[in-house]
């Protein structure tokens, strides 16, 4: 079966993980803009990264018939960081015209501080401002609930934006709902251990159907899986759901999804499976 | 586009005896994690649920475990930071699993 995995952190993994990716169907991933691990010195250093986002990964990706989308912006465990933050965002911009630049993200908030909310803020300035999709991190554990409550109310104070073209990504049983009550998608990350299980994401699927809801890997340099979306397949298999709910929430949804930017387009080897998102 | 497959709820098709065929040995096993887990703080340390907040909260969730209902949301709430407003500074990067109410009752 085709997928898309809507949030991969590729530049932390191998050759060989996009290749099994490729094997086990995926055809485009998006890769939003993540932390290092590390705290980057200068906004020359995340300048580079955007480049490797934007230039290098696109070509390692096509190796093996993958599409590379990336999402740009100060990643939510750097964005206390106020200074650093004003000088990435002035050089967001000049990135946002390259061809697989399909929006601003993950933006959000990681300790739920002041600075952080000031961060997000001007980060969905900016989305706005330039017309682009949004994908918004949640934190993690115990600080998800508070800081993805903050986080959809700062989305809510802006009037302009059309919450169809937002992805609250990260999501767990009790977001879920919050999420898709104020009209956005939500994105359910499968991980071995600090976000959602495979077939913990099978059970917000049975719970509350498949509108607006995609999954992905976000595969990093922590621990992590390349290949969880085949193995969200393999639970919903396992529970002897259709393939057609299958296909719904692993191809279609984000094809729906990331096909709102028009620089969004798939493999012409993965059309045949209907898609709203253009031919490459 | 119109999506071949409903919007509405998708229970699963698994009866509730096929789901306990299914998956009843995999919890079995996940159950005993859990017990051997706790045994084992007893064994290096059986006052350490006095100190650590983390075990505490713990201990709480898996009691929430024998109610009815919607254990999940429960225990993700019992994990979950309660307070609503945000940190004037940044303390740490990441999250540590449980959130501290001794501690921020003392910062209060």
């Amino acid at each position: 079966m085709k997928y898309i995995d809507h949030h991969a952190h590729m530049v932390s993994r191998t050759t060989d993980d996009y290749q099994q990716m490729a094997l086990t169907g995926c055809v485009a991933v998006t890769e939003p803009a993540f932390w290092a691990g590390w705290d980057r010195s200068c906004g020359d250093s995340v300048e580079d990264y955007f480049r490797q986002l934007t230039e290098f990964e696109p070509k390692r990706a096509a190796q093996f018939g993958v599409q590379h989308y990336t999402w740009l912006a100060v990643n939510p465990k750097e964005s206390d960081d106020r200074a650093l933050s004003r000088d990435v965002l002035q050089r967001i911009p000049k990135f946002l015209d390259r061809p697989t630049v399909l929006g601003i993200g993950e933006i959000g908030l990681n300790r739920v501080t002041r600075n952080e909310i000031a961060t997000y803020t001007e980060q969905v300035e900016l989305a706005i401002v330039h017309r682009q999709l949004i994908l918004i991190h949640t934190p993690h554990l115990e600080d998800k609930l508070k800081g993805t409550t903050i986080s959809v109310d700062v989305l809510r104070g802006f009037r302009q934006i059309d919450p169809r073209r937002v992805m609250v990504d990260h999501a767990e049983e009790h977001t879920v709902e919050m999420i898709l009550d104020h009209g956005f998608w939500v994105g359910l990350t499968l991980y071995p251990q600090t976000k959602i299980s495979p077939q913990r994401a099978v059970d917000v699927i049975e719970k509350y159907g498949p509108e607006r809801i995609c999954v992905a890997g976000a595969c990093d340099w922590g621990p992590s899986d390349p290949i969880a979306v085949p193995r969200f397949a393999m639970e919903m298999r396992r529970r002897r759901h259709p393939e057609s709910l299958i296909q719904r929430v692993v191809f279609d949804n984000p094809a729906h999804f990331l096909g709102q930017s028009p620089k969004f387009r798939l493999p012409a080897h993965a059309v045949e499976t209907a898609a709203p998102a253009r031919i490459g | 586009m119109t999506m071949p497959i409903s919007s509405r709820p998708h229970p699963s098709p698994l009866t509730g005896g096929e789901l306990v065929d299914e998956y009843f040995i995999e919890n079995r096993t996940r159950l005993l994690e859990i017990a051997a887990f706790l045994d084992r703080l007893d064994r290096a340390d059986p006052a350490v649920a006095g100190r650590d907040f983390r075990v505490q909260v713990f201990l709480e969730a898996v009691h929430a475990l024998t109610g009815d209902g919607d254990r999940l949301t429960r225990i993700q709430r019992i994990l979950s930071d309660p307070t609503t407003g945000p940190l004037e500074q940044l303390d740490r990067k990441s999250a540590l699993g449980a959130y501290d109410r001794r501690a921020a009752e003392g910062r209060s």
